[in-house]
């Protein structure tokens, strides 16, 4: 199969996203990334509240 | 296959979305987000021992996620009539900004999110309920009754009354009267408050073919309904009080509310031409939004009054 001259520079650019797209891009991936860090928080909290005073020490 | 098949040309190639954060936060609908906030805190404050405060924030934080992905579903099954209507053709896929699998998709990972967050941080009856009223409020509601009934909001109403009593749940894992009250309050409170916005959209709902009320059985059966609603709706409001899980400052409040809030469906039933009959509606409709909020907001204050004195 013969690869054509058009399919090797999108191959090798993929899709050009305009300055207005890779700012939205760049947006949403801070904003997952802020989402994704709060969720683990969210969870990593609740964790501590609900085992609360069950933590202690294991006797040896 | 040809060489042909494998050249990308600019109108086949996928577009990247444009969509900005902001776009996505306007899918959960945040101001129906924030009541749904609001209404569950009374909720969650309503139980007779006091959750722990983090608890109790991941949950509401659970809920009003839940609320906006059931905004993001409704808007994704709703893009094509949000364009034919002024208040909702900016929303963010009649606007072209976003497309609607991936408000799908958004509304879809954030129900499930939300769902199994509160399953996990309170417990699974809260998260039943939770997925309950997003399942009424996107399948049974958008779409099923919105399209076919002009009873459309008076069942579906239940979706927004619902959440008082998944925070309650949330908080004590069982259902109480309290939390039965306050949704009550918000079901009889739904067909007023949308009913006279109906009489002024009126057109606007015909174009995009709901069938509200004022569209299928006309004003004036319109009007007796929303005085009929609102004058069930008073007593209701001022129950939290007669049942005593309100002090009688609440009472009082919600007393000279519902009488106002009567008078101006009385406005509404009489005024029915021109100019008066218009204001008269936005009136009501404008009124029941302080008339809500303001029960609310003295049911979490008495109650956040309390808590404070019992932990000093």
């Amino acid at each position: 199969m013969t690869i054509g001259r058009h399919e090797d520079t999108e191959r090798r650019e993929g899709v050009v996203l305009t300055p207005e797209q890779a700012k939205s891009r760049r947006a949403r991936n801070i904003a997952i990334g802020v989402a994704v860090a709060l969720f683990v928080a969210l969870f990593y909290f609740v964790t501590i509240v609900k085992l609360g005073g069950n933590v202690v020490p294991r006797a040896e | 296959m040809s060489d042909a098949s494998f050249i990308i040309d600019e109108a086949s190639a996928p577009r990247a979305p444009v969509a900005a954060p902001g776009d996505y936060f306007a899918l959960l609908k945040p101001r129906v987000m924030s009541l749904v906030v609001f209404t569950a805190l009374a909720g969650i404050l309503l139980a007779p021992v006091a959750p722990h405060p983090f608890l109790a924030f991941a949950s509401l934080l659970a809920i009003a996620v839940g609320a906006g992905a059931s905004g993001a579903l409704n808007m994704w099954y709703d893009a094509d009539i949000d364009r034919l209507m002024t208040r909702t053709r900016g929303r963010p896929i009649p606007a072209g900004r976003l497309g609607r699998e991936e408000a799908l998709a958004f509304g879809l990972f954030l129900s499930i999110m939300a769902v199994f967050t509160l399953g996990l941080v309170a417990n699974w009856l809260a998260a039943g309920l939770l997925a309950f009223t997003i399942f009424f409020y996107v399948v049974v509601y958008t779409m099923w009754l919105k399209r076919t009934t002009p009873m459309n909001i008076v069942i579906g109403g239940a979706a927004g009354a619902l959440p008082p009593v998944v925070g309650f749940a949330a908080a004590t894992g069982a259902v109480d009267l309290s939390s039965v009250i306050l949704f009550g309050l918000i079901f009889m409170w739904t067909p007023p408050h949308f009913w006279a916005l109906a009489l002024v959209k009126r057109a606007e709902y015909g174009a995009a073919g709901i069938p509200m009320l004022p569209n299928v059985h006309g004003e004036t059966r319109t009007r007796l309904e929303i005085l009929v609603y609102s004058i069930l709706l008073a007593p209701i409001g001022v129950a939290p009080y007669l049942l005593g899980f309100a002090s009688p400052v609440y009472g009082a409040v919600a007393l000279l509310l519902g009488a106002a809030l009567v008078a101006c469906a009385v406005e509404v039933y009489l005024r029915r031409e021109g100019d008066k009959a218009r204001r008269a509606a936005m009136r009501l409709f404008f009124f029941s939004i302080v008339y809500l909020t303001l029960l609310f907001m003295v049911l979490v204050i008495e109650r956040l009054l309390a808590l404070s004195s019992w932990l000093a």
